[in-house]
């Protein structure tokens, strides 16, 4: 019985490979990762509520989770429809548009800010258009908003794409035939077998957001209290020579990032469980 | 009645072509705002003052160090997370033990913190006021604000790349293959060269170029603990950045339009390789369809 449990394996290097991916997973990520948690516990609890809670830190941290929710949300709306399109769709183009939805991943962020701050600025060849209007993209919260749908576009649509196409149409056809028009169809049949798929990527673009941070240096103009993102504040910090203030500050980021990867790898598994 | 039936069934789960239209339409604004414009952007302010001042801010002898940097980065870089990829994969795909949910949760880890926070783990460690720098100043030895910080850092952000591209191909194949090649009396090195490398190849390219596209273009982690000394520790993205701030419009779209060259090939050569996984799969399929 025990072993049909466990298969005898006769492949070598167990020992060899996990011993060396643990050695430099420790080395590389856990010791640097201990040392900023150590390093935070230098500082007694009032003292670190004192700097992670000052009023520049609470307006970075403010403006980092208000862009970074309002540009995966927008992502939310429009990243779904482009899947949509690019997997029920044919129209000429298709597959052209569809290898381009990776380009923020492999896009430099720095390139990406230096671009959009162009795209936005009163010269650039949307701002000209925009400012006019009253519409600051460049230099305000907005040209946050910005840089993080650009970063976060493919997350939403990588999500969603491969649930569309593995969705089966007979459900659709089905509520047809009982009646319900297309619209309703769409969204008491199609929306909410996507959702959890939806959710997964916005939870991805969110969690990228917050981190983000060659993007935005060149697009928000870098006000403290204004458009200071909570990334750029540890910068700032540390070009002070204000160690514990940027200590503080990154540990509040990575526990907000651990809270994050542990809501995305429950997401994961629920999509997977509705695509079953 | 029944041919009736299918074509009503067939109507109302589709959309009419006028909404089918406007949804293309939307969603094509959308992708045109966000990925062609910014693209187009890049070359068109790069080349807006003629092509001499292009040249100028590429082959401005800072430009040429932050060139030679970011190569050096990648080559670095790279071939060290490849090796860790695939002996994390190895480990992962071919046994069971316990605690490898957790592990795969660690590799992953690096893509949810934050760059800068990265940077700043190893200003914490080495950089002056930090744990190791009194030990490392009296030696006169400096990691942080010169190379070794950087490539630490580029480490760090690049780490997941290779391993989780290679975890999910390397379950996929199992591994019959290598119990055969063992058996036959093939040993652990030729097995490893022979077989597992060839059925995993695609997806090891693969994430080799997601990996050397971020070495090459990181930006938030190195920044951290580059120091910005020009001509020295400049990469090319911090090259951009500096240009930019020093209102060098143009010869920042110079340098920022060999990242958004590299950026296109990366995107060209991850189109060649789904073609090229997709073209195997169907012929694996093929076979297992008439073989004997």
């Amino acid at each position: 019985m025990r072993a049909a449990d466990k298969p005898f394996n006769a492949l070598p290097g167990f020992g060899l490979t996990l011993g060396y991916a643990l050695c430099w997973l420790g080395l590389l990520v856990l010791i640097p990762m201990g040392g900023l948690v150590l390093r935070a516990m230098d500082l007694s609890w009032g003292e670190f509520w004192k700097l992670a809670t000052a009023d520049r830190a609470l307006a970075a941290y403010r403006l980092t989770f208000g862009a970074s929710l309002a540009a995966a949300l927008i992502n939310a709306v429009f990243g779904t429809l482009l899947a949509w399109v690019l997997s029920r769709y044919d129209f000429p183009g298709r597959r052209w548009v569809d290898a381009f939805v990776d380009f923020p991943f492999a896009c430099p962020t720095a390139v990406a800010g230096l671009t959009l701050a162009s795209l936005f600025a009163e010269t650039g060849w949307l701002g000209r258009h925009l400012v006019p209007l009253g519409i600051q993209g460049a230099y305000t919260p907005l040209g946050v908003v910005l840089a993080l749908t650009f970063v976060g576009l493919p997350f939403v649509v990588r999500s969603v794409q491969p649930v569309i196409q593995s969705q089966e149409r007979e459900l659709e056809e089905v509520a047809a035939t009982l009646g319900a028009g297309r619209w309703r169809t769409f969204f008491q049949v199609v929306i909410p077998g996507l959702l959890p798929a939806i959710l997964t990527g916005v939870a991805l673009a969110f969690a990228r957001g917050i981190g983000e941070y060659g993007s935005i240096v060149f697009i928000s103009g870098n006000l403290p209290f204004k458009t200071e993102i909570a990334p750029l504040l540890i910068v700032t910090r540390l070009e002070e020579f204000h160690m514990a203030g940027a200590v503080a500050l990154a540990v509040v980021l990575m526990g907000c990032a651990f809270v994050l990867l542990a809501a995305i790898n429950g997401l994961e598994r629920w999509t997977s469980r509705f695509n079953a | 009645m029944r041919r009736h039936a299918l074509v009503a069934s067939r109507r109302g789960a589709e959309e009419t072509p006028l909404v089918r239209g406007l949804l293309i339409a939307v969603a094509l604004g959308f992708a045109g705002l966000f990925l062609f414009l910014p693209l187009a952007n890049v070359f068109a302010q790069a080349l807006s003052k003629g092509f001499a001042v292009y040249a100028a801010g590429l082959t401005h002898p800072e430009s040429l160090a932050a060139l030679r940097l970011t190569l050096l980065l990648a080559v670095v870089c790279v071939p060290l997370n490849v090796v860790f990829g695939l002996a994390a994969a190895w480990a992962v795909a071919k046994f069971e033990f316990r605690g490898k949910a957790w592990l795969v949760t660690l590799i992953d880890l690096p893509f949810s913190i934050s760059p800068v926070v990265a940077g700043l783990m190893f200003v914490v460690l080495f950089g002056l006021q930090g744990y190791a720098g009194p030990w490392l100043a009296a030696r006169d030895l400096q990691i942080i604000f010169a190379l070794p910080g950087m490539i630490l850092a580029t480490l760090f952000v690049t780490f997941p790349f290779v391993a989780r591209e290679l975890i999910p191909v390397m379950q996929a194949t199992g591994s019959e293959q290598e119990q055969a090649a063992l058996t036959l009396g093939a040993g652990a090195w030729r097995t490893f060269w022979h077989v597992t490398l060839p059925s995993v190849k695609w997806g090891l390219l693969y994430g080799v170029i997601l990996c050397n596209a971020r070495a090459m273009g990181e930006f938030g982690a190195v920044s951290v603990v580059s120091g910005h000394i020009a001509g020295v520790t400049d990469t090319l993205p911090l090259r951009v950045e500096k240009l930019y701030q020093e209102y060098q419009s143009a010869a920042a779209f110079s340098v920022a339009s060999l990242l958004a060259l590299l950026a296109l090939a990366t995107l060209a050569v991850k189109g060649i390789l789904e073609w090229k996984a997709r073209r195997a799969e169907a012929r694996a399929g093929a076979v297992a369809e008439t073989g004997p």
